[in-house]
């Protein structure tokens, strides 16, 4: 019945037939990637063998002797690891780095995360000042606001001291923490927190009873970074250290540039294997915990599924 | 607040008024929970205000034998600074090297996080490999590019053997070597930066430009970039903050009195090795101002950029 709605004799225009190739219906993908797909993923292999012959030219080194001109080295050798270990004394150096990372990771959420929560949630005269405050540090160069730390630090006859590396390392840290946790907190449901004000709860309630279990994943993100940061933060450490509280990095960088031409390149190959193995493990271990793109904004994944 | 509070009796008045200034407080913002900004407060004064401005005061106690050499009393310092060729021409240097490190990472940037944005098979393992450089570190970079892209190594190793080029390329322990080792350890962090901007603009603007006819040309100009540009912004200045203050690799990979003289191994050296604190203050706080003079730049670009709401991820 309604399908003969149309008087009889009228042609209707037929549908016209998608031509082939040339146009795609919404949606749907070509086969042949484009050009610049071509170029995109050459270039991103190009990186990564770049990077990988970087990785696995140290791991080599490292594990070889004699490697001189030839593809690979002679025979294979774990003394190097042995040698670096005695030599430059690393359990003391590793003690020190963990030492440093983990006093700095609890010092710097005990400040920062008080502090995110209260920039999350409320307003306050000064805010946008306060806010400038805590972030000028991570805009400007460690350098810049190192150097005149690190006088201050050999002032008060700080310098060279385990507490002058974990201050100076805080600096970075404590702005990071309340960076990431901010935005953290803002997404969380103030409505929690207010029913439990309104059952009676206090500031100090609320936070261990409703806030802490809410706020483990972003701590625990933060934390992991804090952690990447402090064990590979160079600039800052290597301005306030010296023997005795050197950390990993420094200290490979101190035998790198050792007067009289360094340290053998072997030594200082098994420092930087250890160095990276112990990253590795703390960003995958990070990576199974946090993503690393929910830093910067609360990403709308659930969009493309 | 209410007037009913006059002709009471003294007393009544007094704690009235203090219990309405408490509630005036409060009703700003200011109670006791603010408490807990204090922490944070010391925090910043102590380890960043204070020895700030007191790096900014010594610059102006020059020591004695910079006084000699350059005169001008309290601004000796500046005075040396912009008169020693030695010092002033690290500016250059190190804009040299910051700058195509910047804009080389947030251009390249911006393709492959395209090309990454939509979801396939492996997104996540190539995303973790992204990320990887993050832990090797300016030194191992170092202490790996001098190995794999020194004379003997095997990238020109590899060069020489399959003919592409007559002898080894110098790859390190000059400009190149510096700027590839910012690039590896830049790269990852612009790029992960990037997409997630990237993936922070709604799908359905540029699906709703896509249904009126735009071709990808268009909604790039129109849609992506302007609604990027803070992110970009944003990502350019993290990344030359990164690289302006190379430090480790201009002296491992580069060419440390020459090419690859930068600001911040100039202020080391006052520092460390000369032991001249006014001077090294000096060269820290012109790095600073060189600084803020490029990241005013770019957020003057980007107010040109686009004007008005970006959809809230700025």
């Amino acid at each position: 019945m309604a399908a003969h709605t149309t008087a009889p004799g009228v042609d209707l225009p037929l549908p016209k037939p998608r031509t082939k190739g040339t146009s795609r219906a919404p949606g749907e993908k070509s086969l042949v990637a484009s050009p610049t797909t071509w170029i995109v993923w050459a270039g991103v292999a190009a990186f990564f063998i770049y990077l990988l012959g970087i990785l696995i030219s140290v791991i080599v080194d490292s594990l070889g002797r004699p490697w001189f001109d030839s593809w690979l080295p002679e025979n294979a050798t774990t003394d190097w690891y042995t040698g670096a270990w005695e030599r430059f004394g690393m359990a003391q150096v590793i003690g020190v780095t963990l030492t440093v990372a983990i006093s700095v990771i609890v010092l710097s959420v005990l400040i920062g995360v008080p502090a995110a929560y209260l920039l999350a949630r409320r307003s306050f005269p000064f805010k946008r000042i306060l806010t400038l405050l805590f972030l000028l540090p991570v805009l400007m160069p460690p350098i810049t606001y190192g150097i005149p730390l690190a006088t201050v630090m050999y002032n008060f006859g700080l310098g060279r001291s385990l507490l002058a590396v974990i201050l100076v390392n805080l600096v970075p840290s404590v702005p990071f923490v309340i960076m990431t946790m901010t935005p953290f907190i803002e997404q969380i449901n103030p409505t929690i927190e207010n029913a439990a004000r309104m059952s009676g709860a206090n500031m100090r309630m609320v936070f261990q009873k409703i806030l802490l279990p809410l706020l483990v994943p972003g701590i625990l993100a933060a934390a992991v970074l804090v952690l990447v940061r402090t064990v590979g933060m160079f600039e800052l450490t290597y301005l306030v250290s010296g023997p005795g509280s050197d950390t990993l990095v420094v200290a490979i960088y101190r035998a790198m540039t050792a007067s009289g031409g360094g340290e053998a390149r072997q030594l200082v190959s098994s420092m930087a294997v250890v160095y990276t193995v112990t990253m590795m493990v703390i960003l995958i271990i990070a990576l199974r915990y946090v993503s690393p793109t929910q830093l910067v904004a609360r990403v709308k994944e659930s969009r493309e599924d | 607040m209410s007037a009913p509070a006059v002709g009471r009796g003294k007393r009544a008045q007094t704690t009235r008024s203090t219990a309405s200034l408490r509630h005036r407080l409060a009703e700003r913002g200011v109670d006791k929970s603010l408490l807990m900004l204090v922490p944070a407060i010391i925090f910043a004064i102590a380890l960043f205000v204070y020895p700030f401005s007191y790096g900014v005061g010594l610059t102006f106690q020059p020591s004695l034998a910079t006084q000699d050499q350059w005169g001008a009393g309290i601004w000796s310092n500046y005075v040396a600074f912009f008169r020693d060729p030695f010092v002033f021409d690290s500016i250059y240097l190190t804009m040299r090297l910051a700058l195509p490190v910047a804009l080389f990472n947030v251009l390249v940037s911006i393709p492959v996080a395209f090309k990454l944005r939509h979801r396939f098979r492996g997104k996540k393992a190539l995303t973790i490999l992204l990320v990887l450089p993050i832990t090797l570190g300016t030194v191992l970079t170092a202490q790996g590019m001098l190995i794999f892209a020194g004379r003997q190594g095997w990238l020109n190793r590899f060069l020489v053997s399959t003919g592409l080029v007559d002898e080894p390329l110098t790859l390190v322990n000059n400009y190149w070597g510096v700027l590839f080792s910012l690039i590896i350890s830049g790269f990852p962090f612009a790029f992960l930066l990037i997409s997630s901007y990237l993936s922070g603009i709604d799908p359905s603007i540029e699906a709703a430009a896509k249904t009126m006819g735009a071709d990808w040309k268009q909604r790039f100009r129109r849609i992506i970039l302007p609604l990027l540009a803070p992110g970009l912004a944003t990502t350019f200045i993290l990344t030359f903050v990164l690289a302006f203050s190379v430090f480790p690799s201009a002296r491992l990979v580069g060419d440390a009195s020459g090419e690859t003289r930068v600001m911040a191994l100039m202020a080391y050296r006052s520092f460390g090795e000369l032991n001249d604190y006014p001077m090294a203050s000096t060269i820290a706080v012109m790095m600073g101002l060189v600084e803020l003079v490029v990241i005013a730049l770019v957020l003057l670009w980007r107010a040109s950029m686009f004007k008005g709401s970006t959809g809230g991820k700025g």
